[in-house]
């Protein structure tokens, strides 16, 4: 794995100039997935913040072969292309030395909604590409309205906390517990704080063969109501949190790659985000609860299959 | 030289995709086009063609891999009908609008609700607006030959554009007829090998396909798509042209039938030019002077070509196997009755909609159109602009 000093070394893939806003998680989070992937790849994106603010025409932030087609077909696309690679590849019309890789991205809702057809059949098909969700928990790009990765009392402008309703009912979807039951040899949960663990979980995926699918937390301040330079702690604390669990499963197995040594509890993360500030009510305190159960639950059961599935 | 084959007008599109040896094919199964990409698919099992069969779980996915493959550059197919086009629309756009020059077979069917499987243009005329190149074939044969025309069209220089080539749901899908085949050989040195200018897989020259673009830009472009539409006018003959003198067989816009001394005219497009070939004949047996014409290239639209051909005419009926609710008429009837708007002497020109979901038309229908039409001629008045026949009242 590269060290820190040799990735400051490399070509940014992702110029400076673009129009995320400034503070924004995303643009971190494929910097650092370029960095580690290098120059050799081809790139697709779902409609979203991420390709609004970075090709806009004439101009364009991508130093590599870059594709945005629609919203909900990032996955079907980057197959398409891989799809020709591999014929060309096979014809003998591309040099035998050049090896290219392949990276779909989405946001959560490219990804957990409107794209999971197109990513589902991508991957039982057995395309030769990763798939990369940045999941901000929300629509940004059109403003902010929920998705099914809103975390359950969240406030977005579909799922308002109103007088009746405190924001989002429902609890978030497990993408990353769906995109399992594909069977993929690799697929793993990632944060922009663990540059390295990020990193490594880049370079891994794409030294494997087949489909492989990389979900990435991704702060956005303006959907969060969080401070514009706090994408980073809020990662961390995320991950500290057990909110955003640092996992890889490979060919099965799992490895949880980050255990915090004193959780913290999830009212530490939720606290810094104005999107939350209605459940901090005492009308609202069993939502509070209910969220932190379901973290607990999960990360129990995280630890309890790294247990079961630990070599004897 | 071809060799005459007795097969379906699915099996005949599906050797002619064989032939042209695709490098990257999606497949979605919908009735009536799934026995196309089924028989290429034992093709790609058998070891028949080199491509790359991408077996999408949609007909949105269908185009969008077609896409993504198309833009890492090379040759790229697929089929599909009714609701599967529907689930394309999207896509469609986006294909022509990146101008990236796919061949699709549409085998025409009927759009739901009501669910129906059978032949009618809906499908396709609801794509009418999407910036494909769109050709209608009679028979076998003429999909046949317009799908491996339609690779050459759509890839002409200054082209660049997806062209789809219907072919009637059942009616011609199902049916078996004699037609030609070329020689593998003879369809592969007539298409060449495509070498898209900007591929996406060129990694020492990374470009950006399908940015945002806004009001400074976007005008531009899409100009440059309407200019592009134009020029493949040109193309299409120029394709015929080298086609003919492969396959002996002559194409164009459209297909005149005993139309120059004709008074009264019929213009469709599709399976029913045969039957009106065949009510023409008996007319003019009779000595009702009435002519055919059958339209083969929908877009480009040959605006002009058409003015030349139908000027002559006292009374035009065109008929439209789909209709475009509350519009002035079905889709054909209206751009033909606009483009002969500017003539200084333009025949008095009826609407007929007829064969939705699949409905036979049979020559008694026919044999009225052309009463209608005498009558016209006779009285130089319009009874009913729109009529929708065959259709219980
Ligand atoms: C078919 C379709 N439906 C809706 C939209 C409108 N739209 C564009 S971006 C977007 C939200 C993107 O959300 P997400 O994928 O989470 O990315 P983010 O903007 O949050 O980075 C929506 C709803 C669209 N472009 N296409
Ligand atoms: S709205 Fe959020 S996701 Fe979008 S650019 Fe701004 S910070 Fe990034
Ligand atoms: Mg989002």
């Amino acid at each position: 794995m590269a060290t820190l000093k040799e990735l400051s070394k490399r070509e940014e893939l992702l110029a400076g100039g673009h129009r995320l806003c400034a503070g924004c998680g995303a643009s971190i989070v494929v910097r650092q997935i370029l960095l580690a992937a290098g120059k050799n790849v081809v790139v697709s994106c779902s409609t979203g913040c991420l390709e609004v603010a970075t090709s806009i025409y004439p101009y364009t932030s991508w130093r590599v072969p870059f594709f945005h087609s629609a919203f909900e077909n990032s996955a079907a696309t980057i197959c398409g292309v891989e799809a020709m690679y591999q014929l060309q590849k096979r014809k003998g019309k591309l040099p035998v030395d050049e090896e290219i890789k392949f990276i779909g991205l989405g946001g959560d809702g490219g990804t957990y909604d409107i794209g999971l057809q197109s990513l589902s059949g991508g991957l039982e098909r057995g395309h030769d590409f990763l798939f990369v969700c940045y999941d901000n928990g929300a629509y940004m790009n059109t403003g902010i309205q929920r998705s099914s990765a809103t975390p359950l009392g969240a406030a977005t402008t579909t799922s308002p906390a109103g007088k009746v309703i405190p924001g989002k009912t429902q609890y978030r979807k497990d993408l990353t517990d769906i995109v399992e039951a594909h069977h993929i040899p690799y697929l793993a949960q990632a944060s922009p704080h663990n540059w390295k663990d990020l990193n490594k979980k880049v370079e891994k995926a794409l030294s494997i063969r087949g489909p492989k699918f990389l979900n990435v937390i991704a702060p956005c301040h303006r959907g969060w109501r969080s401070g514009i330079n706090e994408a980073i702690s809020l990662s961390k604390l995320a991950v500290d949190t057990c909110f955003w669990p640092l996992y890889e499963i490979e060919n099965g197995k799992l490895t949880i790659n980050y255990k915090p040594k004193n959780k913290k509890p999830l009212t530490e993360w939720m606290k810094l985000q104005g999107r939350f500030k209605h459940l901090f009510k005492p009308e609202n305190e069993h939502i509070l609860q209910q969220l932190q159960q379901g973290i607990d639950c999960k990360w129990n059961n995280l630890l309890k299959r790294e247990e079961v599935e630990k070599p004897c | 030289m071809g060799k005459q084959v007795a097969m379906t007008g699915n099996i005949a599109v599906a050797n002619a995709m064989r032939q042209i040896n695709p490098d990257v094919c999606a497949a979605y199964p919908i009735t009536p086009s799934t026995e196309v990409m089924q028989q290429f698919a034992s093709f790609v099992a058998d070891g028949k063609v080199d491509t790359e069969l991408v077996t999408v779980e949609s007909e949105h996915s269908a185009m969008s891999a077609g896409i993504g493959a198309a833009a890492a550059g090379g040759r790229v197919m697929t089929a599909t009908s009714a609701n599967g086009l529907a689930l394309m629309w999207e896509m469609l756009y986006i294909a022509s609008g990146n101008r990236l020059p796919i061949a699709m077979m549409v085998i025409n069917r009927a759009l739901s609700a009501p669910i129906n499987i059978h032949g009618d243009h809906s499908d396709e005329m609801g794509a009418r607006d999407a910036g494909w190149i769109q050709m209608y074939s009679e028979n076998g044969q003429e999909a046949y030959d317009n799908i491996i025309q339609a690779i050459l069209i759509g890839e002409s220089e200054g082209v660049l554009l997806p062209a789809m080539v219907g072919m009637d749901g059942f009616i011609i899908s199902h049916s078996i007829e004699n037609l030609e085949l070329l020689e593998d050989k003879q369809v592969r040195d007539f298409l060449g090998e495509f070498k898209p200018k900007h591929p996406l897989l060129n990694i020492n020259k990374p470009i950006t396909m399908g940015p945002l673009d806004l009001q400074d830009y976007y005008s531009e472009h899409k100009r440059q798509q309407a200019q592009a539409m134009q020029k493949a006018k040109a193309a299409i003959l120029k394709v015929a042209k080298d086609y003919k003198a492969v396959s002996g067989r002559e194409y164009g816009f459209f297909e005149p039938y005993k139309l120059e001394d004709a008074d009264i005219g019929i213009l469709t497009l599709g399976s029913s030019a045969g039957t009106t070939r065949f009510v023409v004949d008996l007319m003019r047996e009779k000595g009702i002077k009435v002519g055919m014409i059958k339209l083969r290239v929908f877009r480009p639209f040959p605006i002009e070509e058409l003015q030349q051909a139908l000027s002559h005419l006292k009374a035009l009926a065109v008929m439209d196997r789909s209709d475009s609710f509350g519009a002035a008429g079905g889709p054909v009837f209206s751009e033909v009755r606009s483009a002969l708007y500017d003539l200084p002497a333009r025949p008095k020109t009826v609407n007929y909609i007829y064969g939705l979901g699949g409905r036979d038309l049979g020559i008694s229908p026919i044999e009225r159109v052309v009463k209608d039409l005498q009558e016209i001629h006779q009285t130089e008045k319009i009874k009913e602009l729109v009529t929708h026949l065959t259709v219980r009242e």
